[in-house]
């Protein structure tokens, strides 16, 4: 954002907030589904200036939040192997598995890596080729495209020693499963705007045609925040439930066609499970059979077996809306960002870490 | 839960590479799967990728809406003072 | 010396260790302290409350726009003296260098420590040097320890904030971590970005003779200018108000926390200090501090409060609130 703007947002979000003071008839509850949207509204303060009675809960769209633990240690186990090389985002560096992080395990001396981008990963394997390179990948549909590229590339160049262990996961799945439990009162949808970048629009409609709800295709600045929210109650004032798109500059109808396509080739859908959400149908991706060769959970045996999530937590319910992160016993006393026990409290826009680290922790 | 950020298209490699200026700091970044860009263009970044081309009249867009609220506003104000 | 390397032998403490302290460290650092070469430096003083502080410095890359581990080796210890408004009196330095090590590169870090020490008017007056073996230390690490005069009714401590002071900056933050992280090359980043690493000390006198009542007084370094506040708020027990729209942050470092998922408030600073100061002095303070080379970005950021005690609250642009909290840990780079 460019200065010029940033000085426009103190003149204007004023307007913006007092136009939803006026269309709002609470009390109302919106959910934001992505992680990148909670930390935009905590940064910036949204809360404490929506008229009371709007309420913001936050969804299952930060991808370590929702990564079940088994899948962390059975990441960690695999980097605990002779010869292997594990790269990863660094937003999975402090999660914990049920008994310890990639953190620790680099701290001990294994070699994992941090990388900003999935070509940096086959670069790695390229450089290491006496090693096994596994690339932990999490994310979801904005993320995928990327990761798939990675993986053609690593083809093209021959290499034989470049691994993919898949933790991705998709959206509208969850968004659909989310609704179907019946038990989540919201009034509208934030839809995350950089997977609606690559998905565009479509996907969402079922969300207001079979439940009847508004959804808002929004940006992460906080006037597009606010806009978005504005929005939402404009439909609800006329009455309508419909899928709209507040981020155009980036969103485009169609989605990003070329992205999508490059995914379908390297990856098919999955059941998948989700913490909180438990296994949702066709939510997660996998290589293609086609791929099958680099795909890490076919190629090494992985000694590990799964474990409940830790006791206690309430990272489930509060994915889903039920449960606000003060409502968890654990809640800043045992789970703290320093020590956190579940995964809310570890990604920086896990709900329970922004609650704590902005939103004023007990 | 994904960090995109916009930035400027300042040369365009063979190989669909681009070096993209972020408000002083430069990247380079794969244009794989957002070919059709210009240098001088603007794109939405994600790991490392082009995701998007940014379409610089819509940018304007949400500052437009904010204009007319506050126009608005200010006729109905003069209409009841 | 030129085109030689550390040996294991120069840290043995015999012949080698010696000519490396005589002809390499001595003619950078020479002075009637220092050069008796005893085993401790003496420093004449009067009765007075001495300020005695030390830090390590493990910078990667060694080097970077702004700076290198030199200059930080100085300037970061001369900057902890002069944040308890101290004069700074004279320096240690300590070198743990690994074998192998390029004496044309230690010759270059001794040359900004020299430069910077000249900056700060302050000397080496002791120093050590151990070799370790190769690949058991990255190139170089320096410490530094420094000991400083406080001057008659200058009393600052984290623990003096009141209720109504005002909170100053003396400039924009993030710099320093920015351009050490795009030096180092680990994210293909490329900018112009410099390092703010300066000697605070004159800047510190500067402000004393406009107020000698400044309450308290921090260099926002590791943990950035949330953690700094925090520990102010708390050892004061008062609550903390910045204002998001006064807080300088040069485009470029927030472009790299965008792209990064990192938090500027929590990035390190090398040349900033925040001074919590009566309000009644700021508009002076101010004025003196504009007049320093190093001042002349001083802005007021923030107010103490007496609500919310050991909370630091952001105001946003858009008036929304925010929590700001110590750093809890490495930040790294984030996709989401």
């Amino acid at each position: 954002m460019n200065p010029r703007k940033r000085a426009d947002e103190g003149k204007l979000a004023p307007i913006l907030l007092r136009e939803i003071s006026g269309l709002a008839d609470p009390p109302l509850r919106f959910m934001e589904v992505c992680g990148t949207h909670t930390m935009s509204i905590f940064c910036s303060g949204i809360r404490s200036l929506l008229p009371e009675g709007i309420e913001l809960i936050s969804g299952p769209g930060c991808p370590v939040c929702v990564t079940p633990a088994g899948e962390i240690d059975r990441a960690i186990a695999l980097s605990q192997l002779d010869g292997v090389t594990l790269v990863t985002f660094g937003d999975l560096m402090w999660v914990p598995g049920s008994s310890t992080s990639f953190h620790q395990e680099k701290a001990m001396g294994g070699d994992i890596r941090v990388v900003l981008s999935p070509l940096d990963a086959v670069e790695i394997a390229q450089e290491e080729h006496g090693r096994k390179v596994i690339f932990f990948a999490v994310g979801f549909e904005t993320t995928s495209p990327a990761i798939a590229v990675a993986v053609k590339e690593a083809r093209r160049r021959g290499l034989v020693n470049f691994y993919l262990l898949s933790s991705q996961r998709l959206i509208p799945p969850a968004m659909r499963a989310l609704l179907s439990t019946g038990r989540v009162r919201i009034d509208g949808f934030i839809l995350p705007g950089h997977v609606s970048v690559i998905i565009g629009r479509g996907p969402y409609l079922f969300i207001a045609r079979e439940f009847g709800l508004p959804g808002v295709i929004t940006g992460f600045e906080a006037l597009d925040i606010l806009e978005g929210i504005y929005m939402l109650l404009r439909q609800r004032r006329e009455g309508r439930a419909e899928i709209e798109i507040q981020y155009r500059r980036a969103v485009k109808e169609e989605g990003n066609q070329r992205a999508l396509e490059v995914m379908g080739e390297v990856f098919e859908p999955v059941d998948a499970r989700w913490r909180g959400l438990g296994l949702i149908p066709e939510s997660g991706l996998i290589l293609r059979e086609e791929f099958a060769g680099m795909d890490a959970s076919r190629a090494f045996v992985i000694p590990c077996e799964d474990k409940a999530d830790p006791p206690g937590c309430l990272c489930g319910e509060i994915l889903q809306g039920l449960k606000s992160p003060p409502d968890c016993p654990l809640f800043g006393k045992r789970c703290t960002p320093e020590d956190p026990v579940g995964p809310c409290m570890v990604s920086s826009e896990g709900s329970c870490a922004a609650y704590y680290k902005y939103g004023g922790g007990q | 839960m994904c960090l995109g950020i916009p930035g400027k298209i300042v040369s365009i490699s063979e190989d669909h590479l681009a070096e993209v200026d972020f408000g002083g700091v430069r990247r380079e970044v794969s244009l794989l799967l957002c070919p059709e860009v210009e240098v001088g263009g603007y794109v939405l970044v994600h790991v490392g990728f082009a995701i998007q081309r940014l379409e610089k009249g819509e940018a304007l867009e949400t500052l437009k809406l904010f204009k007319e609220i506050e126009e608005s506003y200010l006729e109905s104000t003069q209409e009841g003072g | 010396m030129k085109g030689e390397r550390i040996l294991l032998a120069h840290g043995a403490g015999g012949k080698l260790s010696h000519d490396l302290l005589r002809e390499l460290f001595l003619p950078f650092f020479n002075n009637d302290i220092l050069r008796v070469l005893d085993d401790s430096a003496i420093i004449p003083t009067e009765p007075s409350k001495l300020a005695f502080t030390t830090d390590s410095y493990v910078v990667k890359p060694l080097s970077f726009p702004g700076g290198d581990i030199g200059r930080l080796a100085i300037c970061g210890t001369v900057n902890d003296l002069a944040m308890a408004g101290a004069r700074p009196l004279g320096l240690s330095a300590s070198f743990i260098l690994e074998e192998g090590f390029s004496i044309e590169d230690l010759e270059k870090v001794l040359s900004s420590m020299r430069e910077a020490a000249e900056e700060a008017g302050v000397m080496v007056v002791a120093g050590d040097t151990k070799v370790v073996e190769h690949g058991a230390a990255e190139g170089l690490y320096i410490t530094t320890t420094g000991i400083g005069v406080v001057p008659e009714g200058v009393d600052i401590r984290g623990s003096k904030a009141r209720s109504g002071d005002w909170i100053i900056i003396n400039g924009p933050i993030g710099d320093h971590e920015i351009a050490v992280l795009i030096a180092r090359g680990d994210f293909s980043l490329q900018g112009e970005t410099k390092s703010d690493c300066a000697p605070l000390n004159g800047l510190v006198e500067a402000m004393l003779k406009a107020c000698p009542d400044i309450h308290c007084m921090r260099d926002p370094t590791r943990g950035g200018l949330a953690t700094v506040l925090w520990e102010i708020a708390n050892a004061s027990g008062v609550g903390v108000v910045i204002e998001e729209e006064k807080v300088l942050i040069r485009e470029e470092v927030r472009v790299v926390c965008d792209l990064l998922g990192f938090d500027p408030y929590y990035l390190a600073n090398e040349g900033k200090l925040i001074a919590f100061v009566p309000e009644e002095e700021t508009e002076g303070l101010l004025r003196m501090m504009k007049a320093h080379r190093l001042g002349k970005g001083a802005v007021v950021i923030g107010r103490v409060t007496a609500e919310n005690p050991g909370k630091v609250l952001l105001r946003t642009r858009i008036g929304g609130h925010r929590l700001l909290d110590p750093l809890s840990d490495e930040q790294f780079p984030r996709i989401c």
